[in-house]
């Protein structure tokens, strides 16, 4: 039985919000009963865009992550609900029942990815419904993932078992797996979003002149075991990425041919930008 | 024999009125909307036949009445057969009107009707859309962003979508670079204000009826002082109509020619018909209007400095745009993306067809660099390296780069010896040897704030080497820092750093993957700028190909007077103001001074004002709020969409509306004139029939209806119209072009869309400027320059006097040799006093905004409100947000979503503070063009929380001898907002 997944790639979501607008384009003024009805002009986010800057400025990245209804397997909002009001469907989706649901609020609380949405005015807890209602009618894809350029959200129907080598090959994560839910919805280059880095550049003043040290080489351990290696660029610049926020004290140490090597500790609490390390 | 044709089709005539009359229930409405009856004859009277029209029926006979309401003659009955014999000729038709053949004599508004009645039992028939079963229609439409889809259910627009191909649609093309194999999706995209429009279309803030002020009476007291204060009430479109044509006609016997100035923004919804270029040009050519006059307001460091040193004046001063796409993923080693931000501003018209493009960059070995004040939204998307120079400091920069090239001989000497002229004259000034100021990375350090060590890396790794600069969104010069102070001096370096590093060598070019894909450029659809059905011949680019494909009457403005937009407030409120001309047919022609009031014009007492709001696009808005409330205009008429900004300082109102509410024709990224060929933005061609596809909402009328309800008042219906509809236009713009080669009329309006094939792989366009780099004749297909401009023979050389790229601009040396602001060699200098950037502390960068264009799209309860990066609720209000740089926030106790005021002594605005590393400290970032004025006391003189920051924006030109926007940039402080009202607060830091 293949079933819908989502796949999300951080690396190439640049915030062009087309996704959250094709979903207010399906949702707002439309009711598809059985799936879901009408979705609030404001307020409601059934797809968010997340914000994630690392890093000060001259050196920074930032990614967008969208975020909604993650299409648990083991979905909490199931487990609230009274009166069976949140089915799950043979192909994995999650559908909240728009006359069952009326009045439980509660749902909303249940889901731990905040995904649920109240609708005060129709006294209905709200998610994305992978565009369900499209689907069935043979669409290819969710609108999300139809209107995107860079091809940052793409749906996949597929069984189980080839997901799983999906997620393999590509590095997939999903959110929060601590949470136990087993999310449909998967990220790739999640570290852009819940990892940080240490990064900076190498100058060296030669006969009056400051330049930057190109092919130094900068070497990253923690408690004496080295965790990476890099060389600085034309710009002397170095970065190591995909380290945990709050990891500790960290050595860099730069060496370059010519010069005498330089070693210096940073506390890493969150990304961090070391703006020029002279050799 | 000429007597006999005549007189069956004549009576052909008779029997296809019934007939439609039979068969169609909209053709039976029709008919029941007058009662009169029409002649047609020849001069002498012995031919004719009379059709009358009473409460839906028609009877008809033929001879002659004497007491027919209107009268259509042909001079006789040869003529009349020649004419009317399908298929219609349109020229002979245009030519018998010229030669007065053909009269036309009763009222304009029942002659209209006839002419329009009569070609629509030709069009009566015609279906539209794809049914999608279940009640639902499939139509298409175009929007500024891009193509749609537009899925209709009983006169409800249920859903937008971007165009997937079918399978009976062309293939696309294909690029091998660096062994990869790159080819684009088979589908249309679409940025963000197009998938915005449901929201646009069913707006709470649509205008449904017609208004009029509260205050205003045009036979009494008119108020003008409480515009932008008072109310509205509703009125009828007949009485709307004869104000507006009692005042146009008041006005012009009162005061005389020029005191009537239309005024447009600089872009309208889609459509070439519907287009201000189009509909609105002619209006203004038949009425006779002062014409407020455009600066080139995206492209005014090229238009005003780069031009004189490598031509190009028809693209306004920009780069030749051919080939670029398949060169740059071929040989490049590096792309510099210098105030540079495509995915802000998804190529103006070109979707997210670039952002497809610049993935397959990511996947490729070329390093990336980006120069601007803002980690912009390209740099999030690509990476790479970023160097943020303190704004409008970047010409120092450029110098900076050309004397380390210099120093260490990282240029082409072969190129600067064969292909250019001056280069002395700038080594001199770059070396220092001219002034005593070496323009060495460690000056440059300290104008810009970058470190000399970056800027001499960034200088290595770019002399000799194969490297794309992107200047502007577009990547060859549109948009970005060419509109702030500095834009001419940027614009111009630019220029310079290219020409040292031989433009046209393989690599070696002006480009972001945004222009110079391969389409087929051959395949001939008219750009907007082409003029549509204005007859304009003079201030659109019909003369370039439209005009013999599509035979129109030509119109032309009597009124030569014209006011230089940026000093519109001026010219109203002083009385006089001065600029000079936008004019691309030679680089000389932008010297022409233009004056405000020309000599024995009137000055401007009326404003017709059409299309969306511009106060949130125009510098230091308030004068344009105070110009409003001016005793000197004694009528403001504003036909909008929307209840907007400025709309809501109009004496009158005319709801126009939406083009998903009226048919139209257009090809997605057709620009034309200066910007020609913008299709080279996309992927696939697309060109689309735009579909009517639901009823235009309350009241609400076409812009060419309400245009030619106007003129029907003022005699001028025939004039405007030719005697057809806006739908019989786009059937022959249709015709005009290449579209009938690949797909019927019939079957073009159903299915709503034809996708233009791809240029075979051998026929590709040839590479931009390779044919200068080489020495060859100019082999791209552009129609410029103009070919007097040439001087060794045609397409030999370049536009300028020598014929080469000018490191001394001859042009200026000619002009005003010596021009502090814009001398031969172009020299770096700061754009700000000193003690004005003591007081306002903060460069604040106003780009256009990413999720809206322009005003369309921003404000009126539109989705595009929910998006974090456009607007932020904080109480129940959305608010406009100021990016500030993290430390500087700290400073002022700002944090994240706070309510700020930013400010200077032009005015204050209140903004929602986004606190980020995305700026370097002592800089801002907001979006110009927001679409709502919400003054919070008197209109002109108290804070705005709607968000116009362009409210504190220079309106200084960049140059006094040009006509040239600085204001992309502005000094202002920024604090926590104290909830007032008042504007005139004191700083919150002081100088140090």
């Amino acid at each position: 039985m293949s079933k819908w997944n989502l796949i999300i790639d951080i690396e190439n979501c640049t915030n062009c919000n087309m996704c959250v607008l094709a979903c207010q384009d399906e949702h707002v003024d439309n009711s598809f009963p059985g799936y879901a009805e009408e979705m609030p002009k404001h307020g409601a986010r059934w797809i968010e865009i997340m914000r994630k800057e690392r890093g000060q400025a001259p050196m920074i990245d930032v990614a967008y992550m969208p975020v909604m209804c993650q299409h648990c397997d083991d979905a909490p909002c199931i487990k609230a609900a009274e009166n069976s009001a949140i089915k799950k469907r043979a192909d994995g989706i999650v559908i909240i029942d728009p006359i069952k649901a009326k009045g439980q609020k509660h749902i909303v609380e249940s889901c731990p990815y905040n995904a649920i949405w109240w609708n005060e005015k129709l006294q209905l807890p709200q998610i994305w419904i992978f565009d369900a209602h499209l689907l069935d009618d043979g669409w290819k894809q969710p609108r999300a993932a139809s209107v995107c350029a860079t091809e940052a959200i793409v749906a996949k129907k597929v069984t189980d078992a080839e997901m799983t080598k999906i997620i393999e090959s590509e590095n997939l994560e999903v959110l929060h797996p601590e949470y136990g839910t087993k999310p449909r919805v998967y990220y790739k280059n999640l570290q852009r979003y819940n990892k940080c880095f240490v990064g900076g550049s190498v100058a060296a003043i030669n006969d009056g002149t400051t330049d930057c040290v190109k092919g130094a080489t900068v070497k990253l351990s923690q408690n004496s075991t080295m965790i990476a290696e890099d060389t600085t660029d034309a710009f002397g610049d170095f970065k190591f990425d995909k380290l945990d926020e709050k990891s500790g004290i960290y050595t860099i140490e730069v060496s370059a041919e010519g010069y005498s090597s330089k070693s210096i500790e940073v506390d890493l609490d969150t990304s961090i930008t070391i703006e020029d390390i002279y050799l | 024999m000429g007597s006999l044709k005549f007189a069956v089709i004549l009576f052909g005539l008779r029997l296809l009125f019934l007939l439609q009359a039979l068969r169609y229930q909209a053709f039976r409405d029709r008919l029941k909307e007058k009662n009169f009856t029409a002649q047609i004859k020849t001069k002498d009277n012995s031919i004719g036949r009379w059709f009358t029209f009473k409460d839906g029926k028609i009877s008809s006979g033929s001879g002659i009445k004497i007491d027919a309401d209107i009268i259509l003659t042909f001079k006789t009955p040869e003529i009349a057969a020649r004419l009317l014999m399908p298929p219609i000729n349109q020229l002979e038709q245009i030519n018998a009107m010229k030669d007065f053949l053909i009269s036309l004599e009763g009222p304009d508004n029942l002659a209209l009707w006839f002419t329009q009645t009569v070609m629509q039992t030709q069009t009566i028939g015609w279906k539209y859309g794809v049914d999608m079963g279940d009640g639902m229609t499939r139509f298409t439409n175009m929007t500024n962003g891009g193509p749609v889809f537009l899925y209709v259910k009983d006169n409800k627009l249920i859903r937008i979508t971007p165009i997937d191909f079918d399978d009976s649609d062309p293939d696309t093309y294909t690029i091998k670079a660096r062994g990869k194999t790159f080819k684009p999706p088979r589908k249309t995209t679409l940025a963000p204000h197009g998938m915005n429009w449901k929201s646009m279309l069913n707006s709470p803030d649509r205008l449904l009826y017609p208004m009029k002020r509260v205050d205003f009476d045009p036979a009494g007291e008119r108020n003008q002082q409480n515009r932008g204060s008072s109310g509205y009430e509703r009125i009828s479109w007949d009485e709307a109509l004869d104000i507006v044509a009692g005042e146009i006609k008041r006005i012009k016997k009162e005061h005389g020619p020029g005191a009537i100035a239309n005024s447009h923004g600089s872009h309208h919804t889609w459509g070439n018909v519907g287009y201000y270029l189009s509909a609105d040009f002619k209006f203004i050519n038949a009425v006779g209007m002062t014409r407020v006059l455009h600066n080139p307001d995206s492209w005014e460091g090229w238009y005003w400095g780069a031009a004189h040193h490598w031509g190009g004046s028809l693209r306004v001063g920009q780069s030749e745009t051919y080939g670029t796409v398949e060169d740059l993923l071929k040989e490049a080693e590096m792309v510099v993306f210098w105030s540079s931000n495509p995915e802000g501003t998804s190529g103006a018209y070109g979707s997210l067809e670039g952002t497809v493009r610049r993935k397959w960059l990511k996947e490729l070995d070329i390093d990336i660099v980006h120069v601007d004040p803002y980690y912009n939204d390209t740099a999030q998307f690509l990476g790479g390296k970023w160097l943020a120079p303190k704004p409008t400091s970047s010409p120092a920069l450029s110098m900076a780069i050309a004397n380390v090239w210099i120093e260490e001989n990282l240029y082409d000497k072969d190129f600067v010896e064969k292909r250019t002229t001056g280069f002395n004259k700038w080594k001199a000034y770059i070396m220092g040897e001219d002034d005593g100021v070496p323009k060495t990375p460690e000056w440059a350090a300290a104008e810009t704030n970058l470190k000399a060590k970056d800027i001499r890396a960034l200088a290595r790794k770019w002399g000799n080497r194969k490297v794309y600069l992107a200047a502007g969104g577009w990547g060859n010069g549109h948009g970005g820092a060419c509109r702030n102070a500095t834009g001419i001096q940027w614009a111009r370096s630019l220029v310079c750093l290219m020409a040292m590093q031989g433009i046209g060598k393989p690599g070696v070019n002006m480009g972001n993957l945004q222009w110079g894909t391969p389409v087929n450029t051959n395949f001939y659809f008219p750009g907007y700028a082409e003029g549509g059905m204005s007859g304009d011949l003079h201030h659109t680019a019909m003369s370039v190909e439209l005009y013999q494909r599509m035979p129109q009457l030509p119109s032309l403005n009597t009124v030569e007077q014209a006011i230089p937009r940026l000093w519109l407030p001026e010219a109203i409120m002083e009385g006089k103001a001065e600029g000079y001309a936008w004019d691309g047919k030679s680089i000389e022609a932008q010297f022409s001074k233009v004056s405000y009031p020309k000599p024995g014009y009137s000055p401007v007492k009326m404003l017709y004002k059409i299309g969306g709001s511009i106060f949130g696009t125009m510098a230091d808005t308030n004068r344009h709020v105070k110009m409003y409330r001016s005793p000197n205009l004694e009528f403001c008429v504003s036909q909008a969409m929307y209840n907007e900004g400025e709309t809501k300082f109009a004496d009158l109102i005319l709801p126009a509306c939406t083009n998903f509410e009226r048919p139209d024709i257009s090809e997605w990224a057709a620009l034309g004139g200066y910007a020609h060929h913008g299709q080279t933005q996309l992927n696939n061609r697309v060109a689309i029939f735009q579909h009517q596809a639901i009823k235009p909402m309350g009241e609400s009328k076409s812009d060419y209806t309400i245009f030619s309800m106007i003129c029907e008042r003022l005699g001028l219906s025939a004039y405007f119209t030719e005697g057809i509809s806006e739908l019989d236009w786009a059937k022959r713009i249709f015709d005009a072009s290449d579209l009938p080669q690949i797909i019927s009329w019939k079957k073009f309006i159903k299915k709503g869309y034809v996708v233009i094939p791809p240029e075979k792989e051998e026929l590709r366009d040839p590479l931009s400027w390779n044919w200068y780099y080489e020495g060859r004749k100019k082999d791209v297909p552009e129609p410029m320059p103009l070919p007097s401009d040439y001087k060794d023979g045609y397409l030999e050389g370049i536009q300028t006097q020598s014929g080469k790229i000018e490191f001394e601009a001859q042009s200026l040396k000619r002009f005003d040799a010596d021009d502090p602001e814009r001398p031969p060699v172009v020299k770096y200098t700061r754009p700000f006093e000193p003690e004005h950037e003591a007081k306002y502390p903060l460069r604040m960068l106003t780009p256009h905004p990413r999720f809206s264009f322009h005003t369309q799209g921003d404000g009126k309860d539109s989705y595009i409100n929910n998006i974090k990066d456009h607007r932020v609720e904080v109480d129940g209000y959305y608010y406009w947000i100021i990016r500030i740089n993290a430390k500087d926030a700290k400073e002022r106790n700002i944090k994240m979503h706070d309510l700020v005021k930013v400010h200077n002594d032009q005015g204050g605005v209140v903004c929602a503070a986004l606190v980020t590393e995305r700026l370097p400290q002592g800089s801002a970032h907001g979006y110009e063009s927001c679409a709502t004025y919400d003054p919070l006391g008197e209109p002109g003189n108290s804070v705005d929380r709607g968000g116009i920051l362009n409210l504190l924006t220079p309106k200084k030109s960049q140059i006094k001898k040009g006509h040239s926007m600085g204001s992309s940039t502005a000094l202002v402080e920024i604090e926590l907002w104290d909830g007032k009202a008042e504007h005139n607060v004191a700083p919150a830091i002081a100088a140090e």
